[in-house]
């Protein structure tokens, strides 16, 4: 089952809405709320960095009975050093970041914690792309 | 899926039901519907708030109380009363004389429930500055911790493992009983309860806990005794009551029972949030990891202004509140029992982890679930999305939850009947036929007539 949201850049009081619902559905399906929570942690935390990052952003969401794929699109600035970004501790050192040009917390490595895979596709200038997969 | 129409502490009397569908509207589980002209529980998502009750027209729920008369299969009697109870009433009905009236009654003592809040501060502050999963969730509204457990299940470990006043009162009482060399099979424990949900909690409370409370009175019904007793001067003259009298409570006792009465007493960032709208808005939040600086504690009341709205209380809530916020405020900080609340109870006890009661929405097959949702998002995209309720369910969500689990049909919303008499797929009979269905034979006949 396909769930689809449009995420407008900076609007923090919609910014949640992609998560919250998806959160939803899957409370309705039955998924235990262990996963049900790592679930919301990660696209969450993403969400929020299409909001406050990008020039906004499609979810996708792809519920299958043993797992959830969820895709974040965004057209935006892009991330130059994936592998930095990724560092465990690199989202609270806010300065490096900022001067990465993304601001503090992108919360990259709180994404890949939670899910069972996190792959990410971005070019420099044109956006980013999250592929997010937690298995029930 | 089973339809019951009773649940431990609510009970649809279909004698009295007229099928007005009030009820359906403000259920905050989504758990009545209404067919054939009556309103049907889903028992097993009821949460006991007591919501359906109080709007209900024609007063055909049923608070599944203890009768009065129980109380006398019990040597000694001791009835424990919430502060909100005397605060019902207009100050020329002295605390005294409703005492007197209790007793009358038939109780042997009389004591306020609240006196175990002194204690219990101290013992909830432990408890969070301990506790692992914050911010710490009160134990105190049964109605917030069912709704916990059948909405908001990844939140239970949230829920503090602590005994709420009304327990940690009546362990006082089962110890000086015992203390005293009484015959435990002679003492009888009674509550008098402003709420439905708590009914449900001392019959079978949740963690693994056993209740010494041997019985619950409804509130609404001895308000009502009490005040009859009263304007028919039928209570004995002062002083000559028979009734023991314990009514000690602090200021702290006194404020419990309303809004932030008990954040205001914990350590560290405590909020206070009342109305299960509210309440539910707020758990949604947390649960979607939205709230980033910490809190510690929440205190979480299922109703407007706490329990001076409760719902067995009968007089206005604002008034009630303000009663005990002025009385409050004329009482001492601390009370004498409280050393030997100390000494004999403990609001923390050995209770098992609460349970989740899962609200299967579709169902309990994934893969199942999964093509039943999808089918509910088709319907969700025909439907008029207006949440009439003329279908007997309280919205087009729920309509549509209801058709995939073969609970309703399609034709039962009115949209689309009109839609099908439209496109001459379904006739005018028909119409009223499915309408009949929902809502009983008698309220489409011209009864203009009779009159």
């Amino acid at each position: 089952m396909k769930l689809e949201y449009d995420v407008a850049a900076g609007d923090f009081t919609r910014a949640g809405f992609a998560s919250s619902s998806i959160k939803k559905a899957l409370k309705q399906l039955g998924v235990s709320p262990a996963v049900v929570k790592r679930v919301v942690i990660a696209v969450y935390e993403a969400e929020v960095n299409i909001v406050a990052h990008a020039n906004g952003g499609r979810i996708t969401a792809d519920i299958e009975p043993d797992g959830i794929n969820v895709v974040l699109a965004d057209t935006g600035p892009g991330i130059p050093d994936v592998e930095k970004a990724m560092q465990k501790g690199f989202s609270t050192a806010s300065k490096e970041v900022r001067e990465m040009g993304f601001g503090a917390g992108m919360g990259l490595p709180n994404i890949k914690e939670n899910a069972d895979s996190l792959r990410i596709e971005t070019e420099v200038g044109k956006g980013t792309t999250l592929y997010i997969y937690i298995k029930f | 899926m089973e339809h019951d129409t009773f649940h431990k502490a609510l009970e649809i009397q279909d004698d009295f039901c007229i099928g007005c569908s009030h009820c359906i509207k403000v259920c905050p589980t989504e758990a009545l519907r209404v067919s054939g002209g009556k309103a049907l529980l889903y028992a097993e998502w009821c949460i006991d708030c007591g919501r359906c009750f109080r709007v209900c027209p024609s007063r055909a729920i049923r608070v599944v109380d203890d009768d009065l008369d129980d109380i006398l299969s019990y040597k000694y009697r001791v009835l424990l009363v919430p502060a909100v109870f005397y605060a019902q009433f207009e100050k020329k009905v002295p605390p005294g004389v409703i005492n007197d009236i209790l007793g009358d009654m038939g109780f042997s003592e009389i004591c306020t429930v609240e006196q175990s809040a002194d204690t219990l501060v101290e013992e909830i502050n432990a408890y969070v500055r301990k506790a692992p999963a914050k911010p710490v969730i009160s134990s105190f509204c049964p109605a917030v911790i069912r709704l916990i457990q059948v909405r908001f299940p990844s939140l239970i470990d949230h829920i503090m493992l602590l005994l709420p006043p009304i327990e940690v009162t009546a362990q006082y009482y089962v110890k000086k009983w015992q203390n005293s060399g009484g015959d435990p099979s002679e003492l009888g424990v009674f509550y008098l309860t402003p709420c439905i949900a708590k009914i449900a909690a001392v019959k079978s409370p949740v963690g693994g806990y056993e209740s010494p409370i041997n019985g619950v009175i409804n509130m609404d019904y001895v308000y009502n005794r009490v005040l009859h007793a009263f304007k028919n001067k039928k209570y004995p003259e002062q002083g000559k009551g028979t009734e023991a009298v314990n009514d000690a409570i602090s200021s702290r006792g006194l404020r419990w029972p309303l809004t932030g009465g008990e954040a205001s007493q914990i350590e560290g960032r405590a909020l206070a949030i009342d109305g299960m709208t509210n309440v539910m808005d707020f758990l949604e939040k947390l649960e979607d990891e939205e709230i980033e600086e910490p809190i510690d504690y929440l205190e979480l009341r299922g109703c407007d202004e706490s329990c001076a709205g409760g719902i067995l209380v009968q007089g206005n809530r604002f008034l009630v509140a303000d009663n005990l916020r002025a009385e409050a405020a004329a009482a001492k900080d601390t009370h004498p029992l409280t050393g030997q609340y100390k000494q004999f109870c403990s609001a923390s006890i050995k209770m098992d982890a609460v349970e989740p009661r899962s609200m299967v929405k579709y169902d309990k097959d994934i893969n199942v679930a999964i093509k039943k949702m999808e089918a509910a998002r088709m319907l969700r995209k025909i439907l008029p999305d207006i949440d009439c309720g003329a279908c007997g369910a309280p919205s087009c969500e729920a309509l549509a939850a209801d058709i995939v689990r073969d609970d309703a049909s399609l034709n039962n919303c009115i949209f689309m009947q009109a839609r099908f008499e439209k496109e001459g797929s379904l006739l005018v009979g028909e119409a009223i036929d499915l309408m009949e269905k929902v809502w009983g034979k008698d309220r489409f006949v011209n009864k203009e007539k009779d009159n």
